[in-house]
C-alpha cells in the first residue's frame, strides 16, 4: 500500500501523458513499420536515449531550482576531449585510468564557475551560462587549435559505450538507470532533494527557513557540468574520438524532454520519471522521423525538403503543445 | 519592506548638483562602448600593415553591421526584459529567404526585400503574441520558434547556395568616399526606426515595462501591445541584417552554427553597449558599438598574432565581465532578504 | 448632491471580511479624511475606488452616474487619482516620463517631449516641486522627491477626485507644508478630496469631514473639529471581542534573560533599540504598521547587512549573521514571517514538506530523511496544533488561511525554538484560529519560550504579552506594563501623542462608567 502509493506519485499528470504519447507513437509507427514494437528496436532507441537521459538529470536539476544552464553544448564537448585528451595532457601512466574521472571534473569545474555566478553573484544563469558556453568553446577549439581532435577514446570508454555488462542490453542503458536512480532517490528522499524544490517554489521561505540557498545552487549546477560531461564522455566511447561541436545536437532537446516531462520551466516542480518519458519521447520521436522519412511525402508533392527541416520544426512545435497545456504563468495583477 | 520596484529603496538618495549636461545611464553606456571600441578600432589600424585604408574599413565595417543589426533587434525584447533567442534564426531565414527572392530586375528585387522584411516583421511578431498571448517564457518561447525557424531555413535552402541581385549587393557592401554603404544603413535604421520607435508611445512603453511592470500597468500603460511590438520590431531588424548578410555573400545559407554565433553575440553587444538585462535601461545606439567591439576582438587578435579560433574563449569572457559587473548592485543591498525576490 | 457616492460596498478575501456594507460620500470642494486602525477597511475601501479591486456588492456613482471600474484605467478615466503608499513610478524613466505616461502629448503620432516637459514642470510646479528637473531619472531622486513626483502624476491627469494614501508618510516637514498649500489651493478650486493618514495634526489642519473605520464597518461620519482627538481614538478602537484571550500564566520571571539586545540600529529605519525577554516572557511590539517592528526581527534573524548594536543570547555575546545561524541550536531562534505565501511557505508543495522543512536536519541522518522520524515529529505538530488538512501529502496552497499559518508555527516549532519571533501571525485569519494561536502562545510561554509577538492589532497585545514595546520611527517610543497596558496607551504612544494624556483618562473612565 505504502510502497504502490510513493510510486503512484511519481507519476503526474504529466508523466502519464508523455508515456501515453510513447505508446501511441509506436502504436502508429507499427502499423506502418512492425519493427517498431521489436525488442531490439527498443533497446537501440533504449541505447541512444540514454546519452541525452544523463544530460538531462543534471540540467533537470538545474530547471527545477527555476535557473538554467545553456552551457551544456559545450560542457559535453568538454567532457569528450578532456576525456580522449587525457593521455596527452596527464601523460600515459595517469591519462588512461583517468581519462573518465578526468572528464568528468572539467564537466564539473564549469559547474562550479556556472554555479559561483548565479548564487553567489546573482547573475541571471541564461546569459551567465551562455557565456561559460563560449568560453569552454573557445578553450577546446584552443586546445584541439581549431582540428578534429586525434586523441582516441581508452578501451574503457569503448566499453562503457558499446560492451555490455548484462547480454542484450547496452552498458549506457545501465549507467542512466544507474544516474537516474541516484538522482530519484535524492530528490525523493534526502534533504538536498527537498530543498532543490522548495528553492524553484519559493527562494525567500528557504533562506528564511535557515537553508543556505546559495550552496544548493552551487551543488546542482555541479551536478549539472558533470552530467554533461558524462554525456560527453559515453559520446565519445561511441564515436571512438571526440569532435569539435558534438554537445551542440543536444541543448533544444535536453531542455524539450525536461519540459515534456511535465517539470515547471519556472522550477519548484517535476518528477524525474517525467524526465525519462520527455527523453524516451524526444529519442522516439527523432528516430520515427528519421524513419518514416516525412521528407519523402513531400518531395511527391515536388518540395523538396531536408530532414533537418522536420525535426527542427516538430520539436518546436511539439515543445508548444506540451507547453500550452501546463506550463502557462499565472497573470501577476 | 514592499518596494514595488527593484531600484526604488535602495538606490543612493543623493542628488546631482548640475541640473542639466547631466547623462542618462543609457548615454553614459553608449559613450563607453563607442569609447572602447573607438580605442581598440585605433588600436587595430595602428598594428595593421597597410593602415586603416577605405578597404579596411569597408571590411570592418560590413561585419560589425552585420552583427550590429541582430544587436539592435536583440535589445528591443530585453528592453522589456525579455528576451529572444531566435534572432539568429530569424537573421539566417531572411538569409535564406532572401538568396531566393531578391534576385530578377529592378521591380522583382524590390519586392523581394520587401517580402523579406516582412518575414521577419511576422517572425517577430508570432514569438511577441504567444509569449503575451500564450503567457509562456520569452526563453522558452524563442529558443522554440528559433528552431521552427531554422527548420523553415532549411526548407528554402537545404544546400548552400542561391544568388542575389548583383547591383543590389554590390551597392549595399561598397563604400562612397570611406564611407561604407553598411554604416549608412545603419545610420538609416538608427534615424528611420529606433529614434521614431523610442519616441512612440508603445517604444516608451517596452522601457516602462522593464523598469517596472507592475508600476506600468497602474498607469495605464498599454503593455501587451508594446511587448508584441517590440518583439515584431525585433524580427524585422534581424531580417534587415540577412539581407545584408545575402549581399555579403551573394547566398543564401542554413547553418545552425551561423544562427547560434548570432544570437549569442547579440546578447553580449547588447550588454556591452550599456543595455540592461533586467530591462528599462539602454539603446540599440549602444548596442551598435558594442557590436562593433564584440567583432573588433577578432581582428585584434589577428594583428595581435593570437591564435584566432580563440575568438569565442575572449568573446565569452567578455560576456561574463559584462553580467558580472551587473552583479555589483548586490554590495548595495542591506537586507538579504532583498536578493530573493 | 455628492460629487462621489458609494452604498453598501461590501468586500470579501477568503473568508475574511475586509468592507460590510460600506456607504461613503464625498463632496466638491471638501477634504474628506479617513481614519480607523491597521486593517479597519480604509484601504480597501480606496483600493475598490481606484479600480484595484471589485466589490463584492455595492455600486458607485460620480455625479449621480453610476460607474464600474474593472481596472486602475477605467477609474483614471472617470477622473479618480490615487496616490497610494506604494510608489507606482517607473524607476528607469525621467520625471517628465513618468508624468506624462498615462495621457503622453503627442505630435505627428510621436510623444511630443518639449510638451510633455511643460506638462511635468507645470504639474511640478502645482505641487510645490519647481525643485525638481523634469529630465531627471527617477531612481536618482530621494524617496521624498520620488512622492513628491508620484503627487504631481496624479495632478497631470487633472482628476476630480485625488485621493491621498498615507500619501505624505515618505515627505520632508517642508515638502508636507506645501502639498497642503496646493490641497488647500485644489480644495478651493472645487476638487473633492480623501484623504488617509496616521498622523492626527495633519487630519486637523486639512480635512473638513471625517469618517472613522473599524473592522470593515462605518462607524460614524462628522464634521472636523467637534470631536476631541482622544474621542476619535476611543471610536477607532471600538469594541468586538472580549473574552478571547486565555488567561496569562502566573510566572514569576526571574531567569535571566535568554536574549538581550543592546543599542541595535540599522540604516535609518533601526534606531538604538534595545530590549531584553526572559524564558517564559511574552514581549509585544507595538505601534503603527511600518516602523521598524518588521525590520528588528529580521535584524535579530540575521538577515540585515550593517546592523550596529550587540545581541546576547544566554549572556553570551553573538554574532547573527543568517537566519541559518539564528536557527542553530546555539542560539535556538524561528521566526513566524509576515508573508506566510512568499516567506513562511512553499505553497505547491506538500502539507509534510513544509511541515519539517525548517528541522529537517533533525529528522535526518547523512542527508537522508529519515522517514519514520518524521513522520512522527508530523503527527506530533497535526495533533498539537490541530492542522486540519485533506491529509499531509496534499498541497498546502488547498488549506484554509487559518491552517496554513498553522502550519508555519509548525514547521518552526518542530526545530525546538527557544526564542520565538512572531510578525502579525494572526493577520487576515478568522477568529477561532486566533484563539487557538493564543492559547498555543500561553502554552509555549509556561514551557520556558522567549517570546518577541509583533502585532498590528492592539487587543491581541493587550491580551497575549507581559509587556509591549511601542515603535515609532525605528526607535522604541514607550513600554508598557501591568495596568499602564491599555488600548487609549498603546494608541496614543503609537500616535506618539504625548503620554499620560489627562483627556485619555477621562475616556478610559468613562468607558468604565459606560460598562
Amino acid at each position: 500500500m505504502g510502497v504502490f502509493n510513493a510510486i503512484a506519485r511519481q507519476f503526474d499528470r504529466a508523466t502519464i501523458i508523455a508515456f501515453g504519447c510513447i505508446g501511441v507513437l509506436l502504436l502508429i509507427g507499427s502499423l506502418a513499420e512492425p519493427a517498431f514494437l521489436s525488442p531490439q528496436y527498443l533497446i537501440q532507441q533504449l541505447h541512444v536515449a540514454s546519452f541525452l537521459g544523463v544530460v538531462a538529470t543534471g540540467v533537470m536539476l538545474v530547471i527545477l531550482l527555476g535557473h538554467i544552464d545553456l552551457s551544456i553544448p559545450w560542457t559535453i564537448g568538454v567532457g569528450g576531449m578532456m576525456a580522449t585528451g587525457a593521455v596527452s595532457i596527464l601523460g600515459p601512466e595517469w591519462g588512461v585510468p583517468l581519462a573518465i574521472p578526468f572528464g568528468i571534473c572539467c564537466g564539473a569545474l564549469i559547474g562550479v564557475i556556472n554555479g559561483l555566478g548565479v548564487a553567489y553573484l546573482r547573475a541571471p544563469s541564461m546569459i551567465f551560462t551562455l557565456g561559460m558556453n563560449a568560453v569552454a568553446q573557445g578553450l577546446m577549439v584552443y586546445h584541439t587549435g581549431g582540428f578534429a581532435p586525434q586523441d582516441r577514446a581508452t578501451e574503457l570508454m569503448r566499453e562503457l559505450t558499446v560492451g555490455q555488462l548484462i547480454p542484450g542490453v547496452p552498458n549506457p542503458i545501465l549507467i542512466w538507470i544507474f544516474v537516474g536512480a541516484a538522482a530519484m532517490f535524492m530528490l525523493n528522499r534526502s534533504t538536498l532533494g527537498r530543498q532543490i524544490y522548495a528553492i524553484g517554489n519559493q527562494e525567500r521561505a528557504v533562506f528564511l527557513s535557515g537553508v543556505d540557498t546559495r550552496k544548493v545552487i552551487l551543488i546542482c549546477f555541479v551536478i549539472s557540468g558533470a552530467c554533461a560531461a558524462a554525456t560527453g564522455v559515453l559520446l565519445a566511447g561511441w564515436a571512438n574520438r571526440s569532435y569539435q561541436a558534438m554537445g551542440d545536437p543536444y541543448l533544444l532537446p535536453t531542455i524539450a524532454a525536461i519540459i515534456l516531462g511535465g517539470t515547471n520551466v519556472l522550477g519548484g516542480r517535476g518528477k524525474y520519471i517525467g524526465t525519462v518519458a520527455g527523453v524516451i519521447l524526444i529519442t522516439i520521436l527523432q528516430s520515427m522521423l528519421s524513419v518514416v522519412q516525412p521528407q519523402r511525402y513531400f518531395a511527391q508533392l515536388g518540395l523538396d525538403f531536408p530532414a533537418d527541416t522536420f525535426r527542427q520544426v516538430v520539436f518546436g512545435l511539439v515543445i508548444f503543445g506540451m507547453l500550452l497545456i501546463y506550463g502557462r504563468q499565472q497573470l501577476v495583477r | 519592506m514592499n518596494a514595488p520596484t527593484k531600484a526604488i529603496g535602495s538606490a543612493p538618495t543623493a542628488r546631482r548638483s548640475g541640473p542639466r549636461f547631466r547623462l542618462t545611464a543609457a548615454q553614459r553606456g553608449i559613450l563607453l562602448a563607442a569609447g572602447i571600441f573607438a580605442v581598440m578600432f585605433a588600436v587595430y589600424g595602428w598594428k595593421q600593415s597597410v593602415g586603416l585604408t577605405p578597404n579596411v574599413i569597408n571590411t570592418a565595417a560590413n561585419k560589425g553591421a552585420l552583427l550590429a543589426l541582430v544587436a539592435m533587434a536583440q535589445t528591443l525584447p530585453i528592453l522589456t526584459r525579455g528576451l529572444d533567442l531566435s534572432v539568429g534564426a530569424v537573421f539566417v531565414l531572411a538569409n535564406c529567404l532572401a538568396s531566393s527572392v531578391v534576385v530578377g530586375d529592378p521591380m522583382m528585387t524590390g519586392v523581394g526585400i520587401v517580402v523579406v522584411l516582412i518575414a521577419g516583421l511576422l517572425c517577430g511578431a508570432l514569438n511577441g503574441v504567444i509569449i503575451v498571448y500564450g503567457r509562456l517564457q520569452p526563453l522558452i518561447v524563442t529558443l522554440a520558434t528559433g528552431a521552427i525557424f531554422f527548420g523553415v531555413s532549411l526548407a528554402i535552402r537545404p544546400q548552400p547556395g542561391g544568388s542575389v541581385n548583383f547591383e543590389f549587393a554590390d551597392f549595399m557592401t561598397r563604400s562612397t568616399y570611406a564611407v561604407p554603404h553598411s554604416v549608412i544603413l545603419l545610420v538609416m535604421v538608427v534615424v528611420l526606426v529606433w529614434i521614431p520607435y523610442r519616441r512612440s508611445v508603445l517604444g516608451r512603453a517596452a522601457f516602462a515595462i522593464g523598469s517596472a511592470e507592475q508600476a506600468a500597468y497602474m498607469s495605464g500603460v498599454p503593455i501587451e501591445r508594446a511587448k508584441v511590438l517590440a518583439y515584431a520590431l525585433s524580427g524585422f531588424l534581424a531580417a534587415i541584417g540577412g539581407l545584408l548578410l545575402t549581399a555579403l555573400t551573394y547566398s543564401g545559407a542554413a547553418k545552425i552554427t551561423i544562427a547560434n554565433d548570432y544570437t549569442l553575440n547579440s546578447i553580449g553587444a547588447v550588454v556591452i553597449g550599456g543595455t540592461s538585462l533586467f530591462g528599462g535601461v539602454g539603446s540599440a545606439i549602444g548596442s551598435i558599438f558594442g557590436a562593433f567591439v564584440m567583432r573588433t576582438v577578432g581582428d585584434l587578435l589577428i594583428v595581435f598574432d593570437i591564435n584566432p579560433v580563440l575568438q569565442p574563449l575572449f568573446v565569452g569572457i567578455v560576456l561574463l565581465v559584462a553580467v558580472s559587473i551587473g552583479s555589483l548592485r548586490i554590495l548595495r543591498i542591506k537586507n538579504k532578504l532583498d536578493l530573493y525576490r | 448632491m455628492p460629487l462621489l457616492r458609494m452604498e453598501g460596498i461590501s468586500k470579501h478575501y477568503g473568508g475574511v471580511r475586509a468592507l460590510e456594507n460600506v456607504s461613503f460620500e464625498a463632496r466638491r470642494g471638501s477634504i474628506h479624511a479617513l481614519l480607523g486602525e491597521n486593517g479597519a477597511g480604509k484601504s480597501t475601501l480606496i483600493k475598490v475606488l481606484s479600480g484595484v479591486v471589485q466589490p463584492d456588492a455595492g455600486t458607485i456613482s460620480i455625479d449621480g452616474e453610476p460607474v464600474q471600474f474593472a481596472n486602475p484605467q477605467e477609474a483614471n478615466d472617470a477622473g479618480i487619482s490615487c496616490i497610494f503608499q506604494e510608489l507606482s513610478l517607473l524607476p528607469d524613466l525621467t520625471v517628465a516620463d513618468n508624468i506624462g505616461i498615462t495621457r503622453p502629448p503627442k505630435k505627428f503620432g510621436m510623444i511630443d517631449f518639449a510638451a510633455q516637459r511643460r506638462i511635468a514642470e507645470a504639474a511640478l510646479a502645482r505641487v510645490g516641486g519647481e525643485s525638481i528637473d523634469p529630465l531627471a531619472t527617477v531612481s536618482e531622486l530621494s524617496l521624498s522627491r520620488r512622492q513628491m513626483v508620484e503627487i504631481a502624476k496624479a495632478m497631470a491627469r487633472d482628476p476630480k477626485i485625488l485621493i491621498l494614501d498615507e500619501a505624505t508618510s515618505a515627505l520632508t516637514a517642508a515638502d508636507v507644508e506645501k502639498v497642503f498649500a496646493m490641497l488647500h489651493t485644489l480644495r478651493s478650486e472645487g476638487m473633492s478630496i480623501i484623504y488617509i493618514s496616521h498622523r492626527m495634526n495633519e487630519i486637523a489642519e486639512l480635512a473638513d469631514t471625517c469618517t472613522v473605520y473599524r473592522n470593515g464597518q462605518k462607524v460614524e461620519t462628522f464634521e472636523a473639529g467637534t470631536k476631541s482627538d482622544n474621542a476619535i481614538v476611543e471610536m477607532m478602537i471600538g469594541r468586538e471581542y472580549d473574552s478571547v484571550f486565555p488567561p496569562k500564566i502566573a510566572k514569576t520571571l526571574d531567569a535571566a534573560p535568554v536574549l538581550r539586545v543592546k543599542d541595535f540600529s540599522w540604516q535609518d529605519q533601526l534606531n538604538g533599540i534595545n530590549l531584553q525577554i526572559r524564558p517564559g516572557e511574552i514581549v509585544g511590539l507595538g505601534g503603527l504598521d511600518g516602523q521598524g517592528q518588521k525590520q528588528l526581527q529580521l535584524g535579530l534573524f540575521g538577515t540585515l547587512i550593517g546592523a550596529t548594536g550587540s545581541v546576547e543570547i544566554n549572556g553570551k555575546p553573538v554574532n547573527l549573521t543568517s537566519p541559518k545561524r539564528a536557527k542553530s541550536d546555539e542560539i535556538g531562534m524561528a521566526l513566524i514571517p509576515e508573508d506566510r505565501k512568499g516567506e513562511g511557505l512553499m505553497l505547491p508543495m506538500t502539507v509534510r514538506e513544509n511541515l519539517s522543512f525548517a528541522a529537517v536536519e533533525k529528522v535526518s541522518r547523512f542527508g537522508l530523511v529519515d522517514q519514520a522520524a518524521e513522520e512522527s515529529a508530523i503527527a506530533e505538530m497535526v495533533s498539537l496544533l490541530k492542522i486540519k488538512s485533506d491529509g499531509i501529502d496534499g498541497p498546502v496552497a488547498a488549506l484554509s488561511g487559518g491552517n496554513q499559518q498553522k502550519v508555519v508555527i509548525g514547521k518552526w516549532l518542530m526545530t525546538r525554538p527557544r526564542i520565538i519571533l512572531l510578525n502579525d501571525p494572526t493577520r487576515g485569519i478568522d477568529v477561532g484560529t486566533k484563539q487557538e494561536i493564543y492559547q498555543l502562545l500561553q502554552k509555549l510561554a509556561g514551557e520556558g519560550a522567549a517570546i518577541l509577538f509583533y502585532s498590528t492589532d492592539y487587543d491581541e497585545l493587550i491580551g497575549c504579552c507581559d509587556r509591549v514595546l511601542v515603535m515609532y520611527d525605528g526607535a522604541v517610543v514607550r513600554t508598557l506594563s501591568g495596568d499602564q497596558l491599555t488600548e487609549t496607551n498603546l494608541v496614543s504612544a503609537a500616535l506618539n501623542l504625548p503620554a499620560g494624556n489627562v483627556e485619555a483618562d477621562i475616556a478610559v473612565q468613562a468607558r468604565e462608567i459606560a460598562k
